[in-house]
């Protein structure tokens, strides 16, 4: 049997084998040379610096802002349990901050600016000292501004402290991103002007569903799939676009660990390696039980592990193509370094369907006096209560409007009202579960698609607590003014966070009255996808909820502090997507039902302690 | 006669917008949220705090758009034409100017300038209410109130539909409509109406009562970027009823056919 440790050294020797070259930043180490394109740093103390420096994509001279000097920034290799202290030092001419993505660190050392530390000036080093609390695949970025987008992320892969129940011989790290030769202010800018100037993919006059119809009368558009596309993006593999071809080798037989990473700024990516199948065996970060599939969709900010076995001696490609199907980028999986596997060509370009927009009627007939949606396949809820035979617990009284098809025990269900307003523009009529579903465009292609329906965590959940009660939160949106917010107040309107109970088991249910995928993301607590899973039901950082998709989340509210919760998208955080959690200590030993300030208990939740901003009198 | 000082309806605007923006500024002074101000200090996480908040969707952008900058073509004469319009401000609350006017190319001068300075809020998700005040610069100076109705209607029309109440107490009203077709991802075909009518007769401004002028045009743009795109068009530009006359009287025509070379153009 093969010592996979051994192998490992082997795959990062090649890199240092080079000698000089290895001190070239990653982007300028040919990938002839078996580049493994990520510098990887290990051990206890890492020296970070964020700086700006010259890169080369695809011909094309550009300066990005990140982390020691390439592009990505380096693989952290952390170990679990270890003690660790990250100095980051600020290079730059205005403030910046490195958040680590799905790691549950203490808050105060999350790093998200204004809230949970002040962020890091200019000239100045930061000690981040936190104890690696788990393993797997993450990453870590900035939080500050739009630095994102202009290259300030990088890998971490934290090894288990115990056996890693997956077995592989041969591993990589794949970080996928969108890199603009247009400086992100303008492009958030030009956004803002002119919302749908950078899509290159509108209805036209040979292609005009959109202009009329229930499209043209809402003035929304079924091509409007990404707010960025590949007219500006060069889309990357661990920095490399398709011309900069980043290398894997393998020997035929192996098993071969591919970490996926979405890095990028806007790009859901569609990922798939033609003629290879992939057995997923990790979501953002935790083990899930393996799965194969042939494609599948991935929202900004989750990460994906896959486990392939090529068996044949021939190059294969690795495709990360744009979730609208304005670019890809492609890299090459051969049994030598120097391959270049055939780039597919792009797909067409899907249209979003009345079903996105939540007006489904056709596939809805017949089901009319339905109040609410919101039992998919999702309704474990209803598994889980009566499993645990919650009748015992005298939560009836918190029962405001009881769903006649749901459990006999509802929860407290906190939803403000929507209002359509200059910030939103529609409120989707039908919102159901789209869990099973893979994702926009991916519905008819001719292979297997993964859904978030098959993810099943392959250790069993710990906490068992059905929530006690359930805040409903809905994304808004209004493209044409690109204004994007939660429940219709943008960030920089929000003048109360949303208070968690320590201690508590809490459903969150995020319906999308908007026509894009939000790869919402929380941090400093996992969301258990309420999908059927049981006692397994897998756990994310970062959910993408897909068009009128109406997504419950439990999440167990362990640790006190101000946490972000947001859209990944960037640009869609920087509009105001974007809100803070605050868990809180629970005001007394009463049960966690009863926690509740008098104030948030009605139902529905009538606007208590949220501005709901200018576009109101 | 006194000319209005041009520097007058630009403030005029910028004192509308601030008192518009003014009430729309939240005095909340409580922390949405403060678990860090413990371990940081207060002062400092406040300012974080005022920074990412306003970050998150409190931006302001400046815009301009040309979005006719031609020259016009006819039997009458060649004359270069302009109809343009800036903003500042952010999702709500802009500052917003517009700008038309026509010189001749065959060296008479200009004939017609005005500017427009408008407090621009947002009402609905695709609607704005604008007011403010109009200076006219040529033929001769006049100012004007304005109040205007600004979107995108249904099916993609975008539309501006001001009402003018001049300083000598004539009202008038100017609609104007377009539509852009994509013939592909850049070749742009652009209808466009723009219809002047007035209240009452108004003969040194050679414009009757009822509809006065109509032009209706096409251009056909291409977007070598979306910034920047080159135009050819044509135009049917006509006066009616007692503008007609007035037209004719003066030894004009009612009517006219303008082709069109222009260029497009915003940032």
């Amino acid at each position: 049997m093969l010592n996979r440790r051994h192998m490992l050294q082997t795959v990062l020797g090649t890199g240092a084998a080079l000698g000089a070259s290895s001190l070239l930043p990653a982007w300028a180490k040919p990938s002839s040379n078996g580049n493994l394109g990520v510098p990887s740093l290990s051990g206890t103390r890492f020296d970070l610096e964020i700086g700006r420096f010259p890169v080369r994509l695809n011909g094309k001279a550009g300066m990005a802002t990140g982390i020691n000097g390439t592009l990505p920034g380096p693989l952290l290799r952390l170990r679990e349990g270890d003690n660790v202290t990250m100095n980051v030092t600020n290079r730059l001419a205005e403030d910046t901050s490195i958040h680590w993505h799905g790691l549950l660190v203490p808050f105060h050392m999350d790093g998200v600016p204004g809230v949970s530390f002040p962020g890091i000036k200019p000239g100045e080093t930061f000690k981040y000292q936190f104890k690696v609390p788990q393993n797997g695949t993450y990453w870590y970025h900035s939080h500050s501004g739009l630095q994102e987008q202009l290259g300030h992320y990088g890998p971490i892969v934290i090894d288990p402290a115990g056996a890693d129940p997956v077995a592989y011989d041969r591993e990589y790290v794949l970080v996928l991103s969108d890199w603009s030769f247009t400086h992100p202010h303008r492009i958030f800018d030009k956004l803002k002007k002119n919302a749908e100037s950078l899509n290159f993919n509108r209805p036209t006059l040979s292609n005009p569903t959109g202009l009329g119809g229930m499209w043209g009368q809402m003035r929304m558009s079924p091509r409007d799939l990404a707010d960025v596309t590949g007219e500006t993006y060069t889309y990357l593999i661990n920095g490399h676009s398709t011309a900069d071809n980043f290398n894997m080798v393998f020997q035929p037989g192996e098993r071969v660990r591919l970490r996926i990473i979405n890095a990028s700024a806007m790009t859901l990516f569609n990922v798939r390696l033609p003629g290879l199948p992939m057995t997923v065996v990790q979501a953002d970060g935790l083990n899930v039980q393996p799965v194969e599939t042939d494609e599948f969709q991935m929202g900004v900010a989750e990460t994906y592990d896959v486990i392939i076995a090529p068996t044949e001696a021939r190059a294969y490609a690795f495709v990360a193509e744009s979730i609208d199907r304005s670019g890809q980028a492609v890299a090459t999986l051969g049994p030598q370094a120097g391959m270049r596997a055939d780039a597919p060509a792009l797909r067409p370009v899907p249209m979003l369907t009345m079903r996105d927009m939540g007006m489904a009627h056709g596939d809805m007939a017949g089901m009319s006096g339905m109040g609410s949606m919101d039992h998919g396949p999702d309704t474990s809820m209803d598994t889980d209560m009566s499993d645990h035979a919650m009748k015992g617990h005298d939560m009836g009284t918190m029962s405001m409007q009881p769903d006649p098809n749901g459990a006999a025990v509802q929860p407290v269900k906190i939803e403000a009202d929507i209002e359509r307003g200059p910030g939103v523009a529609k409120v989707s009529g039908m919102t159901m579960s789209r869990l099973g579903e893979p994702g926009i465009g991916l519905d008819d292609v001719p292979h297997r698609t993964l859904t978030y329906n098959q993810l099943r965590a392959l250790d069993m959940n710990e906490d068992h607590r059905p929530p006690g009660r359930e805040i409903v939160i809905h994304l808004t949106s209004n493209m044409e003014r690109y204004m994007w917010s939660f429940d219709g107040v943008k960030f920089s309107e929000v003048t109360e966070s949303i208070k968690f109970y320590e201690g508590e088991r809490v459903r969150l249910t995020l319906v999308n009255d908007t026509m894009m995928p939000h790869p919402i993301h929380l941090h400093g607590m996992f969301f258990d996808l309420v999908n059927g899973g049981g006692h397994h039901m897998p756990r994310k950082h970062t959910v993408t909820v897909k068009p009128a998709d109406r997504v419950s989340v439990d999440i167990t509210a362990e640790h006190v502090g101000d946490w972000a919760f947001h859209c990944h998208l960037l640009y869609h955080m920087h509009a105001g997507m974007m809100q803070v959690v605050s868990v809180i200590p629970p005001a007394d030993d009463t049960t966690p039902a009863e926690k509740m300030p008098a104030g948030q208990m009605n139902m529905p939740m009538d606007h208590h302690g949220m501005n709901h901003g200018e576009g109101k009198s | 006669m006194m000319k209005p000082n041009l520097a007058a309806p630009l403030l005029l605007g910028f004192a509308l917008y601030a008192t518009g923006s003014a009430f729309a500024e939240d005095t909340n002074q409580t922390p949405p949220w403060d678990q860090a101000d413990a371990i940081y200090g207060e002062d400092v996480m406040a300012d974080a705090r005022r920074d990412v908040l306003a970050e998150g969707g409190d931006q302001k952008s400046f815009y301009i758009l040309f979005n006719q900058l031609e020259a016009q073509m006819s039997d009458e004469g060649d004359s270069l034409y302009w109809n343009g319009q800036a903003w500042y401000g952010g999702d709500i609350n802009k500052l917003w100017f517009k700008s038309e006017g026509r010189a001749s190319l065959n060296g008479e001068g200009v004939d017609d300038a005005e500017i427009q300075a408008l407090y621009s809020r947002a009402v609905a998700p695709f609607w704005n209410v604008q007011a403010g005040v109009r200076y006219d610069i040529e033929p001769d100076s006049l100012a004007h109130g304005v109040v205007a109705l600004n979107g995108l209607a249904p099916y993609w029309f975008e539309v501006d539909a001001s009402a003018f109440l001049s300083e000598k107490g004539d009202v008038t009203a100017r609609i104007e409509a377009e539509y852009e077709l994509l013939l592909t991802q850049r070749l742009i075909l652009q209808p466009r109406i723009e219809a002047n009518l007035s209240a009452q007769d108004i003969p040194e401004r050679e414009t009757g009562a009822g509809l006065s002028t109509l032009d209706a045009g096409l251009r056909l743009r291409y977007e070598i970027r979306r910034e920047f795109a080159p135009y050819v068009g044509v135009e049917w530009q006509s006066a009616f009823g007692e503008t007609r006359d007035m037209i004719k009287a003066a030894g004009g025509e009612g009517d006219d056919i303008v082709f069109l070379v222009g260029l497009r153009t915003w940032y």
